[in-house]
């Protein structure tokens, strides 16, 4: 099906075609290089430079200053036996896995109920893209007064005994509320996807089959569940890769606590910093990094596999 | 923002499809529906799940116009009484209000604006000479800080732009310039190249130079494209956390988000300040927002389907 395939067409295969008229000339023109140039070099020295810089300590000793020397593997040899850096990949992906999943059915119920003929329409997609123009740590901050204030008050109320005293303090239950309050952030961007992608699904085809008898229920399932599977694919990976990266929301829910039960990557890798191990997190960063790519690239093959059937 | 772009780049596809974008519905979708009769059910329900987007606003908003007295019971759902701004003066005050704002204010408008301009140039000079070596891969080459979220560099940087004297709003702007410039060098080449060879040819034959085209023809036809990359601009900037709280050192110089935290221990019980202090910060882009409501819904879903 060409609707399915839409999303994911090739990037790098396809040049500007502009260009052709152009080939014959033998110089480039000078303001062209200065219309690139700028950003190249901006560019290495914000990104390249320090990803380098990076990745070279990761096989140092250095604490951040001062003398260092070069110690080889070391590093990541350590992180593989380190209770720290295991419980926040562990407690990182197990989150990001969690949220992806929560964030896509939601945003998929959604979008299909605010694609159905209803009323309200207009200001019904107003009210649920809110969440997306709000800054991550402030919402944070309201929903850690919610946690711990009303919600305990409700529990006691109901005699729910697990709710009765702040969930942002129990260990075992913390990350829950960091899910809640990621997927209440992430659910609009990820909803105006799948309406687009329910958009592009021809009407005609839900005319046949509701001739051939088929339920709503069968309809959601059996066509616009298929069709809708590429867009499926970009939110799922493209929300997993930015859950991985958790910081605003837990810095305002939980700080990483109760003692280091909800610290995610990019917390324990900041706390390289302050804590005086620098070339350690720079280690677990490019490990971080590593990961990243390899969802990335997984990202890619997938968009293009599909575009090639 | 929740959104960010990948490299499951597209062709020219999902700029056709912008005309099918959020605004348009199909006249054949409605027919499956049955007639014109709307769904009250399905109405009701996404009703009742709006609640959970309201919620927490309302509180929000509930608060911060409560006296001290009122809020301290910790009643988060009860409307103000008697209605106050004394938290509002107070958090103005306490979190110097209009220098917070000021710096964020300049930050974004600085995002937005360097994003827009320093990928269009970019994007231009790479599409019309994709033929040139250097040209083709420094479009991968800046293609590929998608691969890199500010964690993994994150340590580098702050030690870097502490030595360049970059560590201030200047920095925290430069740096989020350069994370999404990938995003919006992809946008921008692929509009560039559904763009006919043609209307350049003829501003040239006219006399035009480049500098002349680029900016009399070229970025005016480039202002949908724009929009798009300056809405995701505008988001990632405005609210961002991380990166000011660790780049910029002086605590006088930090953005809205990052004030709210450090005066976290200060509000300590006076709910009435926090929250007023959170709906300052939270109030100009959720304002901005439902003004510009169409535009941020097209954009980000074409930006996304795109990226």
């Amino acid at each position: 099906m060409t609707t399915t395939t839409a999303p994911t067409a090739p990037t790098q295969a396809a040049p500007p075609s502009a260009t052709t008229p152009r080939q014959a000339k033998s110089r480039v023109e000078g303001i062209y290089y200065a219309f690139l140039i700028p950003s190249l070099e901006l560019f290495t020295l914000a990104i390249t430079v320090p990803a380098i810089i990076g990745i070279f300590f990761s096989f140092t000793n250095s604490i951040g200053f001062g003398e260092w020397e070069l110690i080889g593997l070391t590093n990541y040899i350590a992180m593989f036996s380190d209770p720290a850096i295991l419980s926040s990949y562990l407690f990182t992906f197990g989150f990001a896995s969690v949220t992806v999943v929560l964030v896509n059915v939601v945003a998929f119920l959604l979008a299909v109920g605010l694609t159905a003929q209803i009323k309200f329409k207009t200001a019904l997609r107003t009210v649920f893209v809110i969440p997306m123009v709000v800054s991550g740590i402030i919402i944070a901050f309201v929903f850690n007064f919610l946690f711990s204030n009303s919600l305990p008050v409700f529990g006691q109320a109901t005699g729910i005994g697990l709710l009765s005293e702040s969930i942002l303090a129990n260990p075992d239950l913390a990350w829950v509320a960091i899910v809640i309050v990621t997927a209440w952030q992430a659910v609009p961007g990820t909803l105006l996807i799948y309406i687009a992608g329910l958009l592009a699904i021809p009407g005609d085809v839900y005319e046949a089959a509701s001739l051939d008898g088929a339920t709503k229920r069968q309809q959601l399932v059996r066509i616009t569940l298929p069709l809708v599977v590429g867009y499926v694919v970009i939110n799922v990976l493209l929300g997993f890769k930015n859950f991985l990266n958790a910081y605003d929301v837990i810095i305002g829910l939980t700080n990483g606590g109760p003692g280091t039960a909800t610290r995610s990557i990019p917390m324990t890798i900041v706390t390289g910093f302050t804590g005086g191990d620098y070339a350690y997190q720079m280690a677990n960063a490019t490990m971080f990094f590593v990961i990243v790519v390899i969802i990335s690239l997984i990202q890619l093959r997938i968009s293009r596999g599909r575009n090639a059937v | 923002m929740s959104i960010q772009p990948t490299l499951i780049a597209e062709g020219i596809e999902a700029t056709s499809r912008r005309e099918a974008g959020i605004s348009s519905r199909p006249p054949a979708r409605s027919r499956r529906s049955g007639g014109n009769r709307p769904g009250w059910s399905t109405t009701i329900v996404l009703l009742l799940c709006a609640i959970t987007v309201v919620v927490p606003l309302y509180v929000t908003v509930s608060m911060a116009f409560k006296t001290q007295a009122q809020a301290v019971d910790g009643n988060a759902f009860s409307l103000p009484a008697p209605f106050s701004v004394e938290g509002f003066v107070t958090a103005w005050n306490l979190t110097n209000f209009p220098a917070a704002f000021t710096v964020s204010v300049l930050i974004t408008a600085g995002t937005v604006i360097g994003t827009v301009v320093l990928g269009a140039f970019a994007s231009y000079a790479i599409s019309r000479n994709w033929d040139r070596k250097l040209f083709r891969y420094s479009f991968y080459y800046l293609l590929a800080a998608m691969f890199i979220p500010f964690p993994v560099v994150a340590l580098p940087q702050i030690q870097l732009t502490g030595l360049l004297g970059l560590d201030n709003p200047v920095g925290v702007t430069f740096l989020h310039i350069m994370f999404q410039l990938s995003f919006s060098i992809l946008l921008f080449t692929a509009f560039l190249r559904s763009i006919p060879n043609e209307l350049e040819e003829s501003a040239r034959l006219d006399g035009a130079s480049t500098w002349q085209t680029f900016w009399q023809l070229i970025f005016p036809l480039l202002a949908p494209m724009s929009a798009t990359v300056g809405i995701f601009a505008f988001l990632a900037s405005w609210n961002d956390f991380m990166m000011p709280s660790l780049i910029t050192s002086n605590a006088a110089l930090q953005t809205l988000p990052v004030v709210q935290s450090i005066f976290q221990t200060q509000f300590s019980n006076n709910y009435n300040v926090s929250f007023a202090s959170y709906l300052m910060a939270m109030a100009p882009a959720i304002i901005a927002y439902l003004f510009t409501q169409r535009w941020v819904m097209e954009g980000v879903t074409q930006g996304a389907v795109k990226g």
